[in-house]
């Protein structure tokens, strides 16, 4: 027995001193190997240390930066996986995030999620989607349980800063309203002291509503919940006298009150909430690709690509069009995305005007109108950087 | 070497270190140690390493800061410019008090449902053993959502039903008259301290009669007795002299939104008291049944020989010596209330679990708020055990 432990304990001693011994000889063969396991996909560059791979990567200009971030980046991980996993409302947001009758997630933020899909993998169908709660949201994403987060989440300087998160450009401009029923005689916030208001927990309106009414010097009566679903029942069953929400999600949830005749929107705006899409703080280029992506639905919009019309601009002279949808020049490769990455969202999502209507435009029974949501063209704030 | 061996006595060889089992023992378990240090350690820095990497340092210095969410109900004053270590607080209060409530609740509807499931009448037996089956084989969550959406049932507040003009029930709870403090209140508290006083030294002086005379004596209803009859002689001296109850009744009164004055226990906070303490019975219930049980047959045999009627059989013989085996198992039926409780987030009541979530949500500050909710919840738990800990050996000191 004994002499079992003590070959153990020599067994042990001696792998220990090998090792121990062996990693100071082997140290400089080694560390070149490590990078060259790591990032196979960049044979050239893997031997050479990587200060000196960004000279030596002539081919394509942005191949140095691109090294750098994509051993261990988000978009690896998604190419490699094979499905983005896109973080969206849990609860029926119609318009915005909802399933239909088929079991197929239909809406805005939707439709942003396969915009990025299809830019990565050319599929707009290779997507998972996360449903997730106001308070889950933030959590999944910086544990990088999802690698966007496309949920009608107000950009924040506190959530920008204190989150660790980045916000993607801004795909629907919104604020905060308020719905009460048409027999209570409210017709502004004043008339509501002393009200009980229903609220969602952990979304920045649960905290305009409070700042509003202490600025008014006004008193409610919070009724919070995790999920819009059960705020908006709590409403419903007039256990609040008043539902605060973005004005884009009153209007989504009036349509799934049961009696949305009896209720109205009040015409008041307390705050701004610009929404978008997230991702985590740390990659830069996985953020860039994002960015881009929702430029490139405006972009398209601006020069009148459609996915009704796109095969007529492929064959386009026009310089910057052809740049803009990868014909010429090298600009998907800065950002980690392929050169066509234009033309797989247009084909298969449609540009940005296509994407508004066909989830909230004048055929759906949102019926809302575009406002400050219009190309900067039209009066609105939707400006896209030059694609060049 | 081996001229030198025999010197050495029997019994006193020299063992190398490397074959001497108290010696590797003590090894082995310094290697092990080091082993989960360097464990901890490696997965302490990769944490920190993603969390830098997220610009999401763990800091404390969040709780300075204003919550600016509001919260639905509270124990203390809370308003949304309070930092949010208060809304912490305001959190703990919250289960606190619907964990002491619950508590005492479950505890009362648990005795009762032991002693019907054991009960000599077929009728009470039989609807003990459906309920138990019943609510111990649905998920509390489910249950406290059912009782959460029952209170949509009732009419909105504007239609309240009215029980008397005193109570009101509507779908936002239920609301009632209840006392009010007067200006007079402070005169008359002085004379409920005077009367707890002169109660509690009654009670101690008959006590050491009894322990003198080494005989048994009840001294506590009479001291309950002296203290309820001087604070209600202050009652009536302080009416006499000024001509206002020093305690009045308020009435609720509806106005645009809300009822003004009585008091509203919410639905939020009465479902999850109710899905809570429904829930919690049976298990005490089964708890206290087994604890009855465990009493030999010849005990109550014994009581009914001397001629004790059955209650006094159950209050004076078979339940003190059911507490011994009851109370470490109630302890954690107390526990698992405690911590049931943070289900609460489901049926919007603002416990401390609502709370952190919250705070978490505006803050980031996840690690720091995860630990502080673990600490808070560990010391709950702690105290509720310590509580019964010093019980449980008190009440085994009785038995001899």
């Amino acid at each position: 027995m004994r002499k079992h432990i003590i070959l153990v304990l020599a067994g042990i001693l001696s792998f220990v001193l090998a090792a121990c011994g062996g990693q100071a000889q082997q140290a400089p063969t080694t560390a070149p190997a490590q990078p060259a396991t790591t990032a196979p996909e960049q044979p050239t560059a893997a031997p050479a240390p990587a200060p000196t791979a960004a000279p030596a990567a002539t081919s394509a200009p942005a191949g140095g930066t691109s090294a750098q971030p994509a051993a261990g980046g988000v978009i690896e991980r998604i190419l490699s996986r094979g499905r983005l996993i896109c973080g969206v409302n849990n609860n029926p947001l119609p318009g915005f995030a909802s399933v239909d009758s088929a079991g197929v997630y239909r809406g805005f933020d939707i439709d942003f999620c396969r915009a990025v899909a299809a830019a990565l993998f050319d599929d707009p169908t290779k997507i998972d989607f996360r449903p997730l709660s106001a308070q889950e949201r933030f959590t999944a994403l910086q544990s990088g349980e999802i690698d966007v987060l496309i949920r009608n989440s107000t950009w924040t300087l506190g959530r920008d800063g204190a989150l660790g998160l980045d916000w993607a450009p801004t795909t629907f401009y919104d604020g905060q309203g308020m719905m009460v029923r048409k027999d209570s005689g409210i017709e502004t916030l004043e008339d509501m002291n002393g009200a009980t208001i229903c609220v969602q927990t952990g979304t920045t309106t649960e905290l305009n509503l409070a700042d509003q009414f202490r600025a008014r010097g006004l008193t409610f009566t919070p009724v919070v919940f995790p999920d819009g679903d059960s705020t908006r029942a709590a409403y419903d069953a007039g256990q609040c006298d008043g539902f605060t929400t973005d004005k884009s999600g009153l209007v989504s949830s009036l349509t799934l009150l049961s009696n949305p005749a009896d209720h109205k929107i009040l015409e008041v705006t307390m705050s701004k909430e610009p929404l978008g899409p997230a991702v985590r703080q740390g990659d830069p280029q996985w953020f860039d690709a994002v960015r881009w992506i929702v430029f490139a639905t405006f972009q398209a919009e601006e020069y009148g690509i459609t996915s009704q019309n796109l095969d007529q601009f492929l064959n386009s002279d026009v310089p910057e069009i052809r740049r803009f949808l990868g014909l010429e020049g090298e600009l998907g490769a800065g950002i980690g995305l392929p050169n066509d990455f234009a033309v797989r969202i247009i084909r298969h999502v449609g540009n940005y005007a296509e994407i508004y209507n066909r989830n909230l435009g004048p055929d759906t029974p949102f019926n809302l109108p575009r406002g400050l949501n219009s190309l900067y063209t039209n009066g609105g704030l939707l400006y896209s950087p030059p694609f060049r | 070497m081996a001229v030198g061996s025999p010197s050495i006595p029997p019994g006193k060889v020299n063992i190398p270190f490397y074959r001497d089992t108290r010696i590797i023992a003590v090894i082995v378990q310094i290697v092990f140690a080091l082993l989960v240090a360097v464990g901890i350690w490696y997965l302490y820095s990769n944490m920190m390493n993603g969390l830098r990497q997220a610009n999401l340092l763990p800091t404390f210095s969040f709780l300075s800061v204003p919550a600016g969410f509001p919260i639905a109900e509270s124990v203390i004053e809370y308003n949304p410019s309070m930092t949010y270590g208060w809304a912490f607080v305001v959190g703990i209060l919250n289960t606190v008090r619907v964990a002491v409530i619950g508590i005492i609740l479950a505890t009362l509807l648990g005795l009762i449902l032991g002693i019907a499931r054991l009960s000599d009448n077929w009728l009470l037996r039989n609807v003990a053993l459906v309920y138990v089956e019943i609510v111990r084989n649905i998920p509390l969550l489910l249950q406290l959502i059912f009782w959460f959406s029952l209170t949509r049932l009732f009419p909105r507040i504007q239609e309240s039903i009215d029980i008397g003009g005193l109570i009101f029930l509507h779908n936002r709870g239920v609301t009632m008259a209840w006392p009010q403090a007067g200006n007079d209140f402070d005169t008359w508290m002085q004379w409920v301290y005077g009367g707890i006083v002169v109660g509690g030294i009654f009670y101690v002086v008959r006590r050491i009669q009894f322990i003198r005379r080494d005989r048994p004596g009840v001294a506590l209803p009479y001291a309950f007795l002296i203290a309820l009859g001087i604070a209600f002689l202050g009652f009536l001296v302080t009416y006499l002299m000024n001509g206002v109850w020093p305690v009045s009744l308020s009435v609720p009164v509806l106005q645009r939104f809300n009822f003004e004055g009585g008091i509203t226990v919410t639905n939020s906070f009465a479902a999850l008291l109710i899905g809570l303490v429904i829930y919690t019975a049976v298990f005490i219930g089964e708890i206290v049944r087994s604890g009855i049980l465990a009493v030999s047959k010849g005990q109550r045999e014994a009581a009914r020989a001397l001629g004790l009627t059955p209650g006094q059989t159950m209050r004076l013989v078979i339940l003190p010596q059911a507490l011994r085996v009851i109370v470490p198992p109630l302890t954690s039926q107390y526990l698992n209330l405690t911590k049931n409780s943070s289900l609460a987030i489901a049926i919007a009541y603002p416990d401390l679990f609502y709370v952190a979530n919250t705070i978490n949500n505006q803050t980031g500050q996840a690690i720091p708020v995860i630990l502080m909710l673990m600490a808070s919840y560990l010391s709950v738990s702690l105290l509720t055990s310590l509580f019964m800990n010093w019980y449980n050996r008190r009440i085994q000191l009785v038995e001899r």
